[in-house]
């Protein structure tokens, strides 16, 4: 396991690009609309599950509303795209400003305290905002939902067959991956880290910590708002019932399955996650029973999730300065 | 009309109080969010409908038996799962993620169980109404509420006077400290479930009764809501809890009544924001000091 973990630790870029380039010839090997369907679902899962493993995993503060952003999203590009007519592109930028703008109502009064306030009132948001979407039928059409999104589409061009919306999906979750991986890498990266571990002592150190709190958080919303304008081109259909708080806690469970604080982690795990209840369809009833007890038994055995203890970086360390000292043995 | 929505509310909050309870002890014990809180709430009801059919028609004896039997689900809960956990000194979430899986199993046990569909559930405590001056009073919601501040005040009794309830508080305050103290910390906490289990089953089961049926989706709703409540009066403070419970159940009642009923869920959860906006530590709580 060891050995295997520092080969995954050496080629990791590599490791990425393979499975890119598997996901780009992936359309053209499995034609099957069904398999393309699940893919292009579980890489909209992989995004979301990263942005709250921005939040949760690496600057520590746990959410249960981000099924409300992501609904959020879906019904600023449903109402956008209906009613003005606008493309995709713009109606996922116009998403992206709606879930952030939005998510300023949570964060400023929470990101100033500590502990479990963010969770509890991302889950009364959560309610909050479905509650709205139900009952505001002049806007939202309530529980019958808004038909008739149009499909995917770029600057005119039509990208309606389920290959071309793999590709957009593919574009997004790996724009998505890279900005994360980005943040997280950089001075920002460390700064939320220093919050996570002890956000007294990052005060101290001169990190402003409200501000990164609320950035970050501002920048997970958008993520998810941008999935969920996704989501609606994709779907073509919207109604208030997928955007729940067992939605949430859905998605936040995928990204603590896979491990928080770690990106390969939360790709593997969302794609467990999604994968899974798909494979295990022949239990019928007994599929959610099966879930439920995978991921408590998984918690016991691994209670870190997948790769949430399993550092790549340090581990790359290592075996660099092993070489480095069987090289010097020889001269 | 005004009096008897109050009222209304009294009750149903009456329950939330109960529920809310049990979640804040957890929470205090072991800063553990409870999700399977309202699963096991649901349970309680569930066994209590299934043991009363069984049994043909002993509802005393089979109310008793189901509140003993959720407790020692919540306590099994503990002692398999989490006590483990504990045990491997895993981080927080993984706690939350695992009781959202058991919620995830007991919610589909019920599913298999019983079926989707909303079941009758017997009002064994209804003696017909009566009227104060104008108000109409429902003797379900007399009974209700008398049980509910029977086993407030017996809770409060058990937490502040009993030496198990001084046991409880310490685990709360300093679990290592109250290790070295020779208390059995392993043994409270999944005491803490099994109290915590059963005043959910006694509260499933009489809102099962109030409202004369019972369905597979009770669970999540009251989970939220009794959240809501504890974090409204104070996390971790019994008489938080409580006035927390009857503050949500009335608002949302009388918000429903006369403001909107669609918006009824959203009632108490935009008071919790308004609160922690206001006074973060929630009604009854002490503000904490941050120490390095």
């Amino acid at each position: 396991m060891n050995k295997f973990l520092e080969t995954v630790a050496c080629n990791m870029g590599k490791i990425a690009v393979a499975l890119v380039a598997a996901l780009i010839l992936f359309p053209w090997v499995f034609s099957s609309s069904y398999i393309l369907r699940i893919v292009t679902v579980c890489m909209m899962y992989v995004m979301i599950a990263l942005s709250i493993n921005l939040l949760t995993g690496f600057l520590g503060m746990m959410t249960l509303g981000q099924a409300a952003f992501w609904g959020i999203g879906a019904y600023t590009a449903a109402i956008l795209s209906t009613r003005l007519g606008l493309g995709m592109g713009l109606c996922m930028l116009a998403s992206a400003l709606a879930a952030g703008v939005l998510s300023l109502l949570v964060a400023l009064p929470t990101m100033r305290l500590k502990g479990y306030f963010l969770t509890v009132v991302t889950l009364g948001f959560g309610e909050i905002v479905r509650l709205i979407e139900m009952n505001w039928m002049d806007l939202t059409r309530g529980p019958l939902g808004i038909a008739g999104i149009p499909s995917p589409n770029f600057f005119g061009i039509d990208l309606s067959s389920n290959r071309q919306i793999y590709y957009v999906m593919l574009v997004l979750v790996i724009l998505s991956a890279l900005l994360i991986f980005s943040v997280v890498h950089s001075r920002v990266g460390l700064a939320i880290m220093s919050i996570r571990d002890d956000d007294l002592a990052a005060a101290a150190m001169g990190v402003n910590v409200v501000k990164y709190k609320i950035m970050v958080f501002i920048l997970s919303t958008m993520i998810v708002g941008v999935a969920g304008a996704f989501y609606a081109h994709y779907i073509n259909f919207i109604d208030p019932s997928g955007f729940t708080t067992a939605a949430s806690t859905d998605m936040l469970v995928m990204a603590i399955f896979g491990g928080l604080g770690s990106i390969p982690g939360t790709i593997l795990g969302a794609s467990i996650l999604i994968i899974l209840p798909e494979t295990i369809r022949a239990l019928a009833e007994y599929r959610n029973l099966v879930y439920g007890l995978i991921i408590v038994i998984l918690m016991m055995v691994k209670p870190d999730g997948i790769l949430g203890n399993v550092n790549f970086q340090y581990i790359r360390q290592r075996v660099q300065q092993r070489k480095e000292q069987k090289g010097g043995g020889a001269q | 009309m005004l009096l008897e929505q109050i009222l209304n509310g009294l009750t149903i909050g009456s329950t939330y109080a109960l529920v809310a309870i049990g979640f804040t002890m957890v929470f205090g014990v072991l800063e553990l969010i409870n999700f399977a809180n309202g699963s096991i709430y649901m349970l309680g009801g569930y066994i209590t409908l299934m043991l009363y059919l069984g049994m043909g028609g002993h509802f005393l004896l089979a109310f008793v038996l189901s509140i003993l039997l959720t407790g020692v689900v919540g306590f099994a809960m503990d002692r398999i799962v989490l006590s483990h956990l504990r045990a491997k000194k895993a981080p927080k979430l993984t706690g939350l993620i695992a009781t959202m899986g058991i919620a995830t199993v007991i919610d589909n046990v019920i599913l298999l169980f019983f079926g989707s569909q909303t079941k009758p559930y017997p009002n064994m405590i209804d003696f017909g109404r009566f009227y104060i001056g104008e108000t109409a009073v429902n003797s379900s919601q007399l009974v209700i509420l008398a049980v509910a501040i029977l086993l407030m005040v017996l809770l409060s009794l058990l937490t502040y006077c009993t030496k198990l309830g001084k046991a409880m508080r310490c685990t709360a305050q300093n679990a290592d400290a109250a290790r070295l103290m020779g208390i059995n910390v392993n043994l409270i906490i999944a005491l803490t479930f099994f109290i915590s289990s059963m005043l959910a089953a006694v509260a499933g089961t009489m809102v099962g009764m109030y409202y004369q049926s019972i369905d597979i989706n009770a669970g999540f709703t009251v989970g939220m809501k009794t959240m809501a409540s504890a974090v409204l009066g104070g996390v971790g403070v019994l008489p938080g809890a409580m006035v927390g419970g009857l503050l949500v159940g009335l608002f949302e009642t009388l918000g429903a009544s006369y403001i909107s009923s669609g918006y009824r869920d959203a009632i108490a959860f935009a008071i919790l924001i308004l609160v922690i906006l206001f006074k973060p530590a929630g009604l009854f709580g002490k503000k904490k000091i941050n120490k390095v």
